[in-house]
């Protein structure tokens, strides 16, 4: 076996290890993870993982396929928060066009990504605490799940790989039943949420049980390229939204929250606060919602409304350009990055100009945070490490690409 | 205390790596260099120590495939991120088709090992010093690299499907 530091001080060929297989698909893993575990009675060794069990070659379909196609397939990174992926997509693209998207298209934008980061982060504590044998709060906040899927649906049509938007702004504006859904979302939310919280934020046996389980340290959290959640969890508050704002992150009022150990309560901690701030963002963009239109004028790449392809000439000429892949792009090579449900989700783009990438790199923030999982395990039990691992939000979509 | 941007950056870089910088350009911002392969390790332990810039932060390592650049045609992209000043670099090394091999910086960068495997998986670029270079998102027993430009997205052989108009 690989990389077995066997740091024992007595002889090491005096002990029997045994070899435990957790994973490919193992319930407690919520996705296809293989860890090769190395147990020393109920204390993890080393473990070895492997990946890749559902690589669907997304970085070369993404250099055969037109722009827009590109999109359908960041739903399929982090299936948790697909629209952040999905808009992060269309901001690369507008960067490398120089496209200036209206305030109503940021704000839009920034509503719908923050719905989809507390979806995200929803997900995630409420199956920390699956993991540990809290059930209930799962079932609980997956119906508020269900409200923002039904929000997502209002403006898109999908629920879960939902394909929001378009490069140069949203398909649709928000219609008045998505309006009515988001107040009610924001009524509904702190409710629901604070019960969550009750439940599991100030329990004994929670806390007992994640206190210290599975740590790392700002320093090595760092040079293993921590971001997001995880990263903040240890202390340092590096946030894509606050550093590099992009969307017009810059017109609203939040605070980054950070941990201090690093551990899987800090981790839990820290999501729980970002959903709270995710909610301020919301009330502050939904009750500041500037006028105008919810598109910029980028007739190359936005599809005109169907009703105009069908009665006017131009708009039926934009229509078939796009959908033939006819637009011009410039040459040149552009990285964007946004603050994903997981971390600093990255597009490094290159373009020869032609219809299709030239080259299409996601920096996936769960791929290469993951690779430290070992590391914080080594030294504890297996249901340490499990309850770990739930809380550092890796998805098998993004981890494979 | 000069103000810390790509001016200045490329301004230490300059200082210490004079020959080694083949171009430096500044797409969209970001400044961006072309940079001698042997020295790679070398460049970034430099940045990672430089007491005012300390790029510290390895956002990402990724190929590149260029067929028709004889003598260049493999590349390696790393993207560092100062988080104190908020100042990024992208560094490009590329290499022959023949000798695809460059050294790891896994030794600086904790995050670069799988990232580089990834690299490996899809270009065979090898990364000498890697301390486990194994194929990591595909099959083991696969004898390609997919990401290469020769390789075609699917099966032209295929004649159940009909896709003329787009281009496939």
């Amino acid at each position: 076996m690989q990389n077995n530091e066997l740091d024992l001080a007595n002889n090491p060929e005096a002990k029997e290890y045994t070899t435990l297989n957790l994973g490919p698909t193992h319930p407690a893993t919520h996705g296809i993870f293989q860890n090769i575990l190395t147990m020393d009675g109920e204390i993890i060794v080393n473990a070895e993982q492997t990946v890749g069990y559902i690589h669907r070659a997304f970085e070369k379909i993404a250099e055969h396929r037109p722009y827009y196609q590109v999109t359908p397939l960041t739903d399929r990174l982090n299936y948790c928060s697909s629209p952040i992926n999905n808009m992060g997509w269309h901001m690369t693209v507008e960067k490398l066009l120089g496209v200036q998207t209206p305030k109503r298209v940021d704000y839009l934008r920034v509503i719908i990504m923050e719905l989809a980061r507390i979806a995200d982060h929803l997900v995630c504590n409420s199956v920390v605490g699956v993991d540990i044998g809290a059930l209930t709060g799962f079932t609980y906040v997956f119906q508020l799940r269900e409200r923002i899927y039904d929000i997502f649906e209002s403006v898109c049509g999908a629920r879960l790989t939902t394909n929001i938007g378009r490069i140069g702004g949203l398909e649709r504006d928000f219609s008045n039943e998505t309006v009515k859904l988001i107040k009610e979302f924001l009524v509904e939310f702190p409710k629901v949420f604070g019960e969550f919280s009750n439940l599991l934020e100030r329990n004994r046996i929670f806390i007992d049980r994640t206190v210290g389980a599975g740590p790392i340290s700002a320093e090595r959290a760092l040079n293993y390229g921590f971001t997001g959640p995880n990263l903040r969890a240890t202390g340092v508050d590096y946030d894509v939204r606050v550093m590099n704002p992009y969307c017009s992150y810059q017109d609203f009022d939040f605070t980054i929250p950070i941990g201090k150990q690093g551990d899987t309560f800090d981790r839990f901690m820290v999501r729980q606060q970002e959903m709270l701030e995710s909610l301020k963002i919301i009330k502050q963009a939904f009750e500041n919602l500037p006028e105008g239109k919810h598109f910029a004028e980028v007739p190359e790449f936005f599809l005109p409304p169907k009703e105009e392809v069908y009665n006017n000439m131009e708009a039926l000429i934009w229509h078939f350009k796009i959908v033939m892949g006819e637009a011009d792009v410039p040459k040149g090579e552009v990285y964007h990055s946004v603050e994903g449900g997981n971390g600093e989700l990255g597009f490094y783009l290159v373009s020869d100009g032609s219809r299709s990438a030239y080259r299409l790199h996601f920096r996936r923030p769960c791929f290469i945070y993951y690779q430290a999982y070992p590391e914080m395990i080594k030294g504890s039990t297996i249901s340490d490490a499990i309850v770990a691992m739930s809380s550092m939000n890796v998805i098998a979509g993004e981890l494979d690409a | 205390m000069a103000d810390i941007n790509n001016g200045y950056l490329l301004q230490q870089l300059q200082g210490r790596f004079e020959a080694d910088i083949i171009s430096a350009d500044e797409p969209y911002g970001m400044l961006t260099i072309e940079f001698n392969k042997n020295k790679i390790v070398e460049l970034l332990s430099y940045l990672y120590d430089h007491n005012q810039l300390q790029m510290q932060f390895l956002t990402d390592v990724c190929g590149i495939h260029y067929p028709d650049n004889a003598g260049k045609e493999l590349g390696v992209i790393y993207h560092l991120h100062s988080l104190q000043n908020n100042l990024r670099l992208r560094i490009k090394c590329f290499m022959p088709n023949d000798a695809p091999e460059i050294d790891t910086v896994s030794s600086v960068f904790a995050s670069a090992n799988w990232q580089e495997r990834e690299t490996f998986d899809f270009y065979g670029i090898h990364f000498t010093g890697h301390p486990d270079l194994r194929r990591i998102l595909n099959v083991d027993e696969m004898d390609y690299f997919p990401l290469r430009k020769e390789y075609p997205l699917e099966d032209q052989t295929r004649t159940d499907k009909d896709d003329t108009y787009f281009g496939r």
